[in-house]
């Protein structure tokens, strides 16, 4: 349904996109899962036909961006990051103004909206502008699917939603999946990852790997631990003194490490070395037990040494 | 009114008392008590609509409660919202930094508007620099710097004047997993140094780092207590979780 090769865009000089080639089959749910200024908004421009690339191809249903942008636009539905419906119109006159432009009307494809509707329906009156956040993004949903398009792009929809409204939204995505919508779906939420059939995940304008979660995780060949212990604050400094550590960050109630992989320890010997060590510093309540990566683990390695990383954490210490 | 009334205590930054906030028949903040221990880290928990950012214009003096008491840095936000903003800081998702400007530019800028003293403000803003490891960075324009750094350098301006109490709503999205560790590192120094911390997030793993937690739902406080607390009280794995169950019934999002 979408396929993209290739794709370079330079800005003053600088890679916001490079080499960027997908493939997403029809009804897939395709995830880009990067930090902010990873490019992630580029390529949807680009994809959506409102921006050129400077090298690469792409398709959407068989239809070249560049050459067919006309018939492009009338199959997809867009949802840009930066709210951009129109503030002075209420919740009722955006949906009908986007559904004239495409020449349909509410009613025709309500069983799309029905469900993100109804919870928009006690404001119909009130002006777009003042609405809350969370209501702005379904608004903006409806919008973007009220003439029924082959393809959705929707860039970070979740940013800045709470945790309840962030899992109403995925379920909406799993619902139109089944209708047979192909979504593209961008997200700097690495805990999102696991709603997707594939994704990429992306930094600095490269994808730095493209495949199921499942697979990702499975790639992950560190050796990971979760320890915690009375005091989370000591023990993160403590654990970066450990002799065979090699990264170590809070994750939640418990802290992420990886260690070295060396022949003289086994991991049974290991976790009792590293037992050993944290006890003597006075730690109680220990907890060390060997884990399966997360997404975000994931990233973290294939990240390695980004510009964002490259101050290390000794100067809060 | 002299804030003594109150029997401010030295230990106590925030204290609020039946706090509510009401637009027309609208009830955004609803009764609220609770009350936060300086050095704290306190977050702020809640779905969209819930209240948060006008309890938090409340708690900065932007905003005046129509009923109920609350005493920030000693301070009542009904009468005294002038000595308030001069003892907080307050950082957003949105960082106010201007991109146009060097990063001691920046600095420079917001300490003259805390009106701190000449000498100071030079001394800080060298402070400030070897903190971050940003001594090369000085003359560098803030547009030319990555997010995750742009990000540890609002947060540090922010707290350039060391007010009492910080507030930072949301000041971890869109940024990288490793930059969002680093700056929750950044709080902790910050906090052990005696500054307040209150912060919203909707990183679920993040509301895990607060000594505290308070979640609200339509306006009121349904829950306040530690995170491992809360996951005793609630059978639950993870704060997500909590705030699933809690969050789920609310009316308005």
């Amino acid at each position: 349904m979408i396929q993209v090769e290739n794709i370079e865009k330079k800005y003053a000089k600088v890679n916001t996109l490079k080499d960027i080639s997908l493939h997403v089959n029809k009804g897939e749910i395709f995830g880009i899962i990067g930090p902010d200024g990873s490019g992630k908004t580029t390529l949807f421009r680009i994809l959506s036909t409102v921006l050129l690339a400077d090298k690469g191809k792409a398709c959407i249903n068989g239809w070249d961006i560049v050459k067919d942008y006309r018939i492009i636009r009338n199959h997809i539905g867009y949802m840009p990051g930066r709210f951009s419906l129109y503030q002075d119109l209420s919740v009722e006159e955006n949906l009908e103004f986007f559904a004239s432009i495409f020449k349909t009307s509410i009613e025709s494809n309500y069983y799309l909206i029905k469900d993100l509707y109804q919870q928009l329906e006690p404001f119909k009156k009130r002006r777009a502008g003042a609405l809350s956040g969370g209501m702005k993004q379904k608004l903006a949903l409806c919008c973007a699917l009220i003439h029924k398009p082959d393809v959705l792009f929707l860039d970070e929809p979740t940013t800045g939603v709470d945790p309840v409204s962030r899992k109403e939204l995925w379920d909406m995505l799993k619902r139109l999946k089944s209708e047979g919508i192909t979504i593209l779906v961008s997200t700097s939420y690495m805990d999102e990852a696991a709603r997707c059939d594939h994704i990429a995940l992306m930094l600095k304008g490269k994808f730095l790997i493209v495949d199921t979660p499942s697979n990702i995780v499975t790639q992950y060949n560190e050796k990971l631990w979760a320890v915690s212990s009375n005091t989370m604050a000591k023990l993160l400094i403590d654990l970066r003194s450990y002799p065979l550590i090699k990264s170590c960050y809070a994750f939640g109630d418990v802290h992420h490490i990886t260690t070295m992989q060396t022949s003289s320890k086994n991991d049974i010997e290991l976790q009792h070395d590293l037992h050993e060590y944290l006890e003597k510093l006075k730690h109680q309540d220990l907890f060390i037990s060997n884990i399966k990566a997360s997404i975000e683990d994931c990233f973290m390695v294939l990240a390695g040494s980004s510009s964002n990383t490259l101050h290390s954490t000794k100067n809060y210490e | 009114m002299n804030s003594t009334a109150y029997n401010y205590q030295n230990d106590i930054s925030i204290r609020t008392e039946g706090l509510t906030k009401r637009f027309g028949n609208f009830t955004a903040v609803d009764n609220i008590t609770f009350h936060v221990k300086k050095g704290e880290i306190f977050g702020f928990l809640g779905a969209n609509g819930a209240g948060k950012t006008t309890a938090i214009k409340m708690l900065c003096g932007l905003s005046k409660p129509t009923s109920g008491i609350a005493i920030v840095a000693g301070y009542d936000v009904a009468t005294q919202s002038e000595q308030i903003k001069k003892n907080i800081g307050y950082m957003s998702q949105k960082f106010a930094l201007y991109d146009d400007l060097k990063v001691w530019e920046n600095m420079r800028l917001y300490a003259g508007i805390y009106g701190m003293e000449e000498k100071k403000i030079a001394y800080r803003i060298n402070e400030i620099l070897i903190q971050l490891g940003f001594e090369n960075e000085k003359n560098k324009f803030v547009k030319a710097l990555p997010i995750g750094w742009k990000q540890k350098l609002a947060f540090s301006i922010s707290i350039i004047h060391q007010p009492e109490i910080v507030f930072l709503d949301e000041p971890t999205g869109g940024v990288d997993p490793a930059a969002r560790r680093q700056f929750w590192e950044l709080i902790y120094a910050t906090a052990e140094k005696g500054i307040t911390v209150f912060v919203t997030t909707h990183y679920m793993d993040e509301a895990e780092y607060c000594n505290r937690i308070c979640i609200l739902v339509d306006g009121k406080i349904v829950a306040l207590n530690s995170p491992k607390k809360l996951k005793e009280t609630f059978a639950a794995q993870n704060i997500d979780e909590v705030f699933q169950l809690l969050a789920r019934n609310a009316n308005r999002t």
